[in-house]
């Protein structure tokens, strides 16, 4: 296939940003000065589970600069959910701004703002609560226990699946005769997998400040991924219309998910309606990881039936999952933990297209941190039970792993049903697969980790080597429910303005939506200023969330650029008296077949010489098609059998994300994935005492990966071209995630003959398989 | 109390309390580069120099930065005249979300002044206190070490 030639697709484009973030001159939200702010702080609720029988705030309200004082007596009783999606929201209405029931160790009691943060903070301690403590459910396995104690009564019950039975939300979906599949099979492999909480731990802490502007109108400045539904979320909950809110996105601090939730907005506002002032409200490190978002704890049971040729027959994974105190993402994620995984595999089939698979997903309520939206949403998970259930099965038949996978791996033209049944909250959309470079990315992986010389390596003493694959896949959006719009409009210097409700959240998604637009337009990226996000002034995006961006709003920008384009051409055209179809548009100049005009004269000739008018326009973009971005994982691992000691010394990780719009960034989004991936297989967990307080809620001790703990990697872009996504592309961002937990498990099994069922894969855990596998 | 201090090559003098830090201090006077993440010296988001040795400015007492001189990312370089780090951070694509950048360019400074010459496992080493969660610092590293190559060829064409 012979490959189009870009001018800025394609290019390793510096971020638009670039300077100012290393500068120090970009603005985050806290990078503001406002006359007469306050400092807002929240108690928390040392119980896992409890009701406020009585609260009394008149101390803390008369402390000297302190302004106000909010418990749930003082906010509105209206019950939302702070997963921040759109409507119909799938997760369950099951929270209020504040409450009189506490529901883990965290929860939010009052508010305070005041004067100084050590005044806020001295208030705190002024108010008088008395608990009545109830029992709580710290095990999610006994979470639906009939006498277990119930996390949401059932009066206040708005949305959620089985409130008696502590039941957030369950999915279940079967295709094809997964019964039959299964007792047909030769072999069967069931197994049980676990996973627990980790945290985003992205570098700036959630933070928000809200003010009133000079007509009264609020204005929410937040560090959120998703500025449309915040400003809808909390419309209700401060008793303001739309349109009397106004939310902007500054530059953000990394969020993977944790961003997308509306927990901080609603109650500075409320704080700032009541005092009238400027209020911020930021969160400790401590309350990030206690209080903010958390990805779903689960147990997995894994059931994979195979034919003695290495056909797979059926497929079965049932999930229970740990939502924590509230139902945020607890439908969608686990949908997710089904749909981005289970389709990657063709079962045999007793009709066209049909495949032997049952998905079961019941996610409960217990007493302890909340879970919700994480970089992968629910695929981390589903692919540590199903990929290293896979290379089980490929053991025990005595087959490569690799060519086991092979042969059961989705191709081009595929057509997953289950993906019909199994939507993000509701029914799919029938997916056919246009674009599908995964064996090019295992046959490239292959070779860069030298796996055939590697698998056939074998030890002496104590440090045992081993090397292991995983192969996955994602989407790119959420199909028929993802949209985005851009607008663009021409100045007189021949430079772009690029308005994008598209939220960079350090993704480096504005230098994307530049590089397309510019390469419609003929034109170089620098020439464009992005500005994401604003409510008042972008248009329209659900936001950053689902690895939408590049595909769905970078569409808007390609349809945007294309019809600013057009009127480009056909004023050139006026102005050159040129044919338009004669005209070229290159190089910020339309050229004719005598003569040329720049954008700039172009701009002013329609600004002000005429028929006046602005070259600009706006586009919107969904997709009923969600084209998965493959990827395969290769980990090169060592086993210390004395200590425990799992370490990975080399790692490559080849991707088909489509065409690559910036390499640069997309190996950049590659890395970042792979260290969160790598945590979460070897190093990262919330530690848990009788009460359900968490005991490590800092870097000390939660450990995220150092740069000196990284091991080095090793980036494949892998070039197809996905025809529904701008210039060929296809999402990059959540893949990288999924794949370090199974393919450290199965180079672990590689190395010492162990498989780890838990995650992280510490030094007690990895001892412990050691012996159970030597006794 | 009040304390003498210069700050990006500027003598100040500025009203502090004893409990107050250096990080307050930088940000309440207007150098918004300097970043707040964990306020307990874990994450190095706010690290600045202070008398060309890298600290964390959140668990430094501003009172400890008296008679002395100190160095945020605003000092290191600006839009017009951006240091090889900076340069290097920018063509590498190191930066995502830019939230750590700061404190990283702080740190690769000292560092590079001590070692002008460094082994990649020297500069992962010397960047073990500065987390990043969108990078998984391996551009960083490469940038670091191709701004040491920058540097070195400065410093010998002026010498």
């Amino acid at each position: 296939m012979s490959k189009p030639k870009f001018r800025s697709v394609g290019h390793n484009q510096r971020k638009l940003d670039g300077v100012a973030l290393v500068t120090g001159k970009a603005r985050y939200v806290d990078d503001i000065e406002l006359r007469g702010m306050l400092y807002a702080k929240i108690l928390r609720s040392p119980h896992a589970h409890a009701r406020i029988v009585e609260i009394d705030v008149r101390e803390a309200r008369s402390l000297p600069g302190v302004c106000a004082v909010l418990t749930y007596q003082d906010v509105p009783r209206i019950q939302y959910t702070t997963a921040g999606q759109g409507p119909p929201e799938p997760s369950p209405k099951d929270t209020f701004v504040l409450d009189d029931k506490m529901r883990f160790v965290g929860d939010r009691v009052a508010a305070v703002a005041a004067k100084t943060p050590q005044i806020a903070e001295a208030a705190l301690k002024m108010i008088k609560v008395e608990y009545e403590v109830l029992p709580a459910v710290l095990n999610m396995e006994h979470a639906m226990d009939p006498d277990a104690p119930k996390v949401h009564e059932i009066p206040s019950a708005n949305g959620i699946s089985i409130p008696e039975r502590n039941i957030a939300a369950q999915v279940e979906v079967t295709d094809g005769d997964p019964g039959r599949g299964f007792a047909e099979a030769d072999l069967v492999v069931e197994n049980l997998y676990r996973v627990g909480y980790v945290h985003a731990s992205h570098t700036e802490p959630h933070i928000c400040i809200t003010y009133l502007d000079e007509t009264g109108r609020l204005v929410v400045r937040t560090s959120t991924q998703v500025p449309f539904h915040v400003r809808r979320i909390i419309a209700p909950l401060v008793g303001r219309p739309i349109g009397q809110i106004r939310v902007i996105k500054p530059r953000i601090g990394g969020a993977f998910g944790a961003k997308q939730e509306v927990l901080l907005e609603p109650l500075c506002a409320l704080l700032t309606l009541k005092t009238g002032c400027p209020v911020r409200l930021q969160l400790t490190r401590e309350e990030v990881f206690v209080s903010s978002r958390t990805r779903h704890p689960q147990v997995l049971r894994c059931k994979v039936g195979v034919n003695k040729d290495g056909i797979i027959a059926a497929t079965q994974l049932d999930v229970l999952a740990n939502t924590g105190a509230y139902g945020s993402h607890a439908l969608t994620v686990q949908c997710n933990t089904g749909s981005k995984t289970l389709p990657l595999y063709r079962t045999l089939q007793y009709r066209e297209g049909v495949n032997n698979v049952h998905f079961k997903a019941t996610a409960v309520y217990t007493n302890l941190p909340v879970a919700g939206a994480i970089r992968g949403y629910g695929a981390p998970q589903g692919y540590f039970a199903l990929d290293t259930t896979m290379d089980e099965i490929a053991h025990r038949l005595g087959m490569d792993p690799i060519e086991f996978r092979l042969k059961n791996l989705i191709r081009e033209g595929d057509s997953p049903a289950l993906l019909e049944q199994l939507g993000e909250g509701r029914e799919g959309v029938k997916q056919v697969l246009k674009s599908c470079g995964l064996r090019e990315c295992i046959r490239r992986g292959r070779a860069e980790i030298g796996w055939d010389e590697k698998r056939a390596r074998r030890d002496q003493g104590p440090v045992k080597r081993g090397v292991g694959v995983a192969v996955l896949q994602q989407g790119s959006g959420i199909p028929g429910i993802d949209m985005g719009a851009v607008t663009i409009k021409l100045n007189e210097d021949g430079s772009f303005n690029l308005l994008a409700g598209a939220t960079d959240l350090g993704t480096g998604s504005d230098t994307i939506l530049a590089q397309i637009a510019a390469e419609v337009l003929g034109t170089d990226a620098d020439k464009f200023s992005v500005l994401s996000s604003d409510t008042d002034l972008t248009p329209f995006d659900t936001g950053a969330y689902a690895s939408s961006t590049t595909y769905i709003t970078g569409m808007a920008a390609k349809k945007a650029a294309g019809k600013v384009r057009k009127m480009i051409l056909d004023r050139a055209a006026r102005m050159l008296s040129e044919r338009g179809e004669d005209l070229v548009l290159e190089d910020g100049q339309v050229r004719g077949r005598k003569e040329s005009v720049s954008l700039g004269e172009v701009c002013s000739d329609a600004l002000y010489q005429h028929d006046q008018e602005q070259i600009m326009a706006t586009a919107s973009h969904i997709s009923y098609d969600s084209p998965p971005p493959f990827s395969a994982h290769f980990a090169d691992v060592t086993v210390d059998t004395e200590t425990g000691r799992v370490k990975v010394l080399e790692y490559i990780v080849a991707v088909d994300c489509g065409t690559a719009i910036n390499p640069q960034m997309a190996e950049g989004q590659t890395l970042g994935g792979i260290q969160m991936g790598l945590g979460y297989a070897l190093s990262e967990e919330y530690i848990f005492d009788d009460r359900g307080r968490m005991l490590n809620p800092r870097f000390m001790d939660y450990k995220i990966f150092s740069a000196a703990d990284m091991p080095r990697i090793k980036v494949i872009l892998v070039d197809t071209f996905e025809p529904t996504g701008p210039f060929g592309a296809k999402s990059v961002s959540e893949i990288p995630t999924n794949g370090p937990a199974p393919a450290i498990a199965n180079a672990i099994f590689h190395a010492v003959g162990v498989r780890l069922r838990e995650v992280p894969f510490t030094p007690e855990r990895v001892l412990a398989a050691l012996k159970s596998r030597d006794t | 109390m009040k304390i003498k201090l210069t700050i990006n090559g500027v003598p100040r003098e500025t009203e502090i309390t004893p409990d107050e830090k250096l990080l307050g201090l930088l940000r309440r006077e207007g150098y918004f580069g300097v970043k707040f993440g964990c306020g307990r010296g874990e994450c190095g988001v706010c690290t600045v120099l202070l008398d060309g040795r890298a600290v964390n400015s959140c668990i430094t007492f501003a009172a400890q930065a008296h008679n002395r001189s100190v160095t945020t990312v605003e000092g290191i370089g600006t839009p017009d005249n951006l240091h090889p780090i900076q340069e290097a951070i920018l063509d590498h694509g190191a930066a995502q979300c830019g939230y750590c950048t700061p404190g990283i360019i702080c740190l690769a400074r000292d560092f590079l002044d001590e070692n002008p010459d460094p082994t990649e496992e020297q500069v992962r080493d010397a960047l073990k206190g500065n987390l990043c969660r969108c990078t998984g610092y391996q551009k960083y590293v490469e940038a670091i070490l191709d701004a040491a190559g920058r540097m070195r060829k400065l410093s010998g064409d002026s010498g």
